[in-house]
């Protein structure tokens, strides 16, 4: 056993079982801090496959801004009560898990297809690094990018005045 | 490190300059706001006045430079985008001049309403000058976003809040279509610069027979919805009214004039590089356009309410200024015909510049926190302000397509393209509907000269001087427009043509 292997088999614990956590809890609060740690492995995973890039998109937007929304949302629609989450109507439930089926398939069919060989997964060797975005990003997208700056600029100084007239 | 091959891409700091100057003069505008005594935005003012002067003479500095695109590809220097960025400068420029008086009666005291017009300038300047599908939507957001916030800058007012609520959630949904639109299109062709995407479109017969073109007709389709949007055209005009009427009067004058300008102009743009793909949305352009005029024209004549009444005025506008984007798109495709964007450029002139400057005359009734827009609101405005409800007689006559006035003369060279592209009908079309437009015209201008006060007149505002200018300037500029079109045509038209026709005339005259 490699220590890579090693690594991997901790991190992949790690994900499965707080991935188990987010549905197996009562309190949405614990589901959803179970969510922050499955994102966060998850993204550690990824840089472990080289794909540097992923990886921090993963922690900064799904462990940063997504999940900083949910547990807003959670706090704002006080959803502590766990009884407010059970479903009555047996059509939902049958509706529910006929998607979520259907999302397990999908799923699965891009887990084994590759395992099959029947998609090949390699992407060119510098696709997607960071160094290969930033490259671009800095290159020829240089104006793109001073734009969006502008841009958040002007998020920013909206958002403020939003808030700040209303006082 | 040895493999990073890092070599900056050449920077042109003059064709960016003017984007830079107004951008730099919202910064210092924003850090004046600052340190300001709190009374008066006045020194804010000055300060957008002379950065946006600045910039307008950066744009000339660029003018008699050669086409092309810098960036690599990213951004388009050539007179078209010179010409556009000065009429945003300028509407910038007129909407800055006349906002100060207005906001200090409506009680929206807030400094940062200058830089955001600024900002929301500099969006659209960047979308006039790219042919880059992103860098157009990146554009498109500033411009927008900006816009939002401004649409409600009058908290205590519900229609305000509605209008910019409104105007976010359905700009937000309209700017995902466009965003998806040119996912798939990049999906379809592997470029988002629309000169590539024309190429590849142009070789569709050599290519493999299983190439993806549903998927490039369908994010054309989505595209376009972003632009009908922006540019208000039915049916993706719902929102226009509501937030035309919600938003502060200077602001809906900005949004009416610079965003029309900024969407219209970027429509040239991308329709100019999918030229080849011309079978695919000239149809669908065609139905817009008589869709949009009709609607707009008759829904106007019902309204009782001036600012209603000219946001349908500048719905049924946009159709018209459609129509001129048709024709200028058909002749591309046709080899005895020429039509320049010149009259898509003349009309966005004349209708920035009348449609501006109402709204500019509309914002008189705002007093003491207060604004009564019905049009018994404005009875008597004769007597109380000459000069504005003289000023307004020409642009209601100009709107209404009036001889001797920019309007006029800009719906006559609309017609005139129309039909040497062979759309006589859709020139027709155009001319009823002038007709119609007539009547609501009237009806403002009935309000303001002939009809006398009733019971409770209306306390309208004092004219200041900005007010003073940016009608008399709007008024001056339609005049001249319509006296002067072929030197005006000349100078706005690219330099190059002059060139050929200079470079064509020798062999003529040898073979005579």
């Amino acid at each position: 056993m490699s220590q890579n292997l090693v690594l991997f088999v901790a991190l992949a614990v790690v994900v499965v079982v707080s991935a188990v956590g987010v549905i197996a809890t009562r309190h949405v609060m614990r589901s959803a801090l179970s969510l922050v740690v499955n994102f966060f492995t998850l993204g550690i995973l990824y840089l472990g496959m080289n794909l540097h890039l992923i990886g921090i998109g993963q922690i900064l937007v799904y462990t940063g801004l997504i999940m900083m929304l949910f547990l807003f949302c959670i706090l704002l629609l006080n959803l502590g009560a766990p009884q407010m989450l059970y479903e009555r109507s047996p059509i939902k439930v049958w509706a529910a898990v006929l998607v979520s089926g259907a999302l397990i398939v999908i799923v699965l069919s891009q887990v084994f297809l590759p395992m099959t060989g029947a998609i090949e997964t390699t992407a060119p060797d510098d696709y997607g690094r960071v160094r290969t975005v930033g490259n671009w990003l800095f290159n020829k997208w240089v104006y793109g990018f001073e734009i969006s700056s502008v841009l958040l600029l002007v998020g920013i100084v909206g958002s403020i005045l939003v808030a700040k007239r209303r006082g | 490190m040895s493999d990073t091959n890092l070599t900056p891409a050449p920077i042109d700091w003059m064709a960016l300059l003017p984007i830079i100057g107004v951008t730099a003069t919202g910064v210092i505008a924003m850090i004046i706001e600052m340190i300001r005594p709190r009374q008066t935005n006045n020194a804010i003012v000055w300060c957008c006045l002379i950065g946006l002067g600045v910039s307008a003479y950066f744009v000339l500095a660029n003018w008699s430079r050669p086409a092309e695109e810098t960036f690599g590809g990213l951004f388009m220097n050539d007179r078209f985008g010179q010409v556009t960025q000065l009429l945003l400068i300028g509407v910038a420029f007129i909407t800055v001049l006349f906002s100060e008086g207005y906001l200090r009666e409506k009680r929206v005291p807030f400094g940062e309403y200058y830089p955001l017009v600024l900002w929301s300038t500099v969006g659209g300047m960047i979308m006039v000058a790219t042919r880059d599908l992103l860098i157009l939507f990146l554009g498109l957001e500033v411009l927008s976003i900006a816009l939002y916030v401004l649409a409600g800058l009058k908290s205590g007012e519900k229609r305000s809040q509605e209008a910019a609520l409104k105007y976010f959630l359905l700009g937000a949904f309209a700017s995902g279509f466009m965003l998806y639109g040119i996912a798939l299109i990049y999906g379809a062709t592997g470029t988002t610069h629309v000169t590539g995407i024309g190429e590849l479109y142009a070789l569709r017969e050599t290519l493999v027979d299983r190439y993806p073109f549903n998927v490039l007709y369908a994010g054309i389709g989505m595209v376009t919805v972003g632009f009908a949007f922006k540019a208000a055209l039915v049916p993706f005009h719902m929102w226009t009214p509501d937030v035309y009427h919600g938003a502060p009067t200077s602001v809906t004058g900005f949004m009416a004039a610079g965003s029309k300008i900024a969407a219209f102009a970027a429509l040239i743009r991308f329709l100019d590089g999918a030229m080849d793909l011309s079978s695919v949305w000239l149809p669908v352009l065609t139905v817009l356009a008589v869709l949009t005029m009709f609607l707009g024209n008759l829904v106007a004549l019902v309204q009782r309410d001036a600012k209603r009444i000219l946001a349908y005025s500048s719905i049924a506008h946009a159709g018209y200024l459609l129509v001129a984007v048709i024709a200028y798109s058909k002749a591309q495709g046709m080899f005895d015909v020429e039509i320049g964007y010149g009259t898509v450029i003349y009309y966005l002139l004349a209708y920035g510049a009348m449609t501006l400057g109402s709204f500019a005359v509309l914002s008189l009734t705002a007093r003491g926190g207060r604004e009564g827009t019905l049009l018994e609101d404005f009875h008597g405005l004769w007597r109380r302000a000459p000069f504005p409800a003289a000023m307004m007689l020409i642009f209601m006559a100009s709107l209404a397509g009036v001889p001797l006035t920019g309007g006029f003369v800009g719906k006559l060279l609309i017609f005139k393209d129309a039909i040497a592209v062979d759309m006589l009908w859709l020139a027709l079309v155009l001319a009823v509907n002038s007709v119609i437009s007539v009547f609501y015209y009237l009806r403002i201008v009935l309000a303001i000269v002939v009809r006398e006060p009733d019971l409770h007149p209306t306390r309208f505002a004092a004219v200041n001087p900005g007010l003073f200018a940016a009608c008399g300037i709007c008024g001056f500029l339609l005049i001249w427009i319509a006296v002067a079109v072929d030197p005006f045509m000349k100078w706005i038209s690219p330099p190059e043509q002059h060139a050929i026709e200079l470079r064509e005339s020798p062999p003529e005259s040898s073979v005579e």
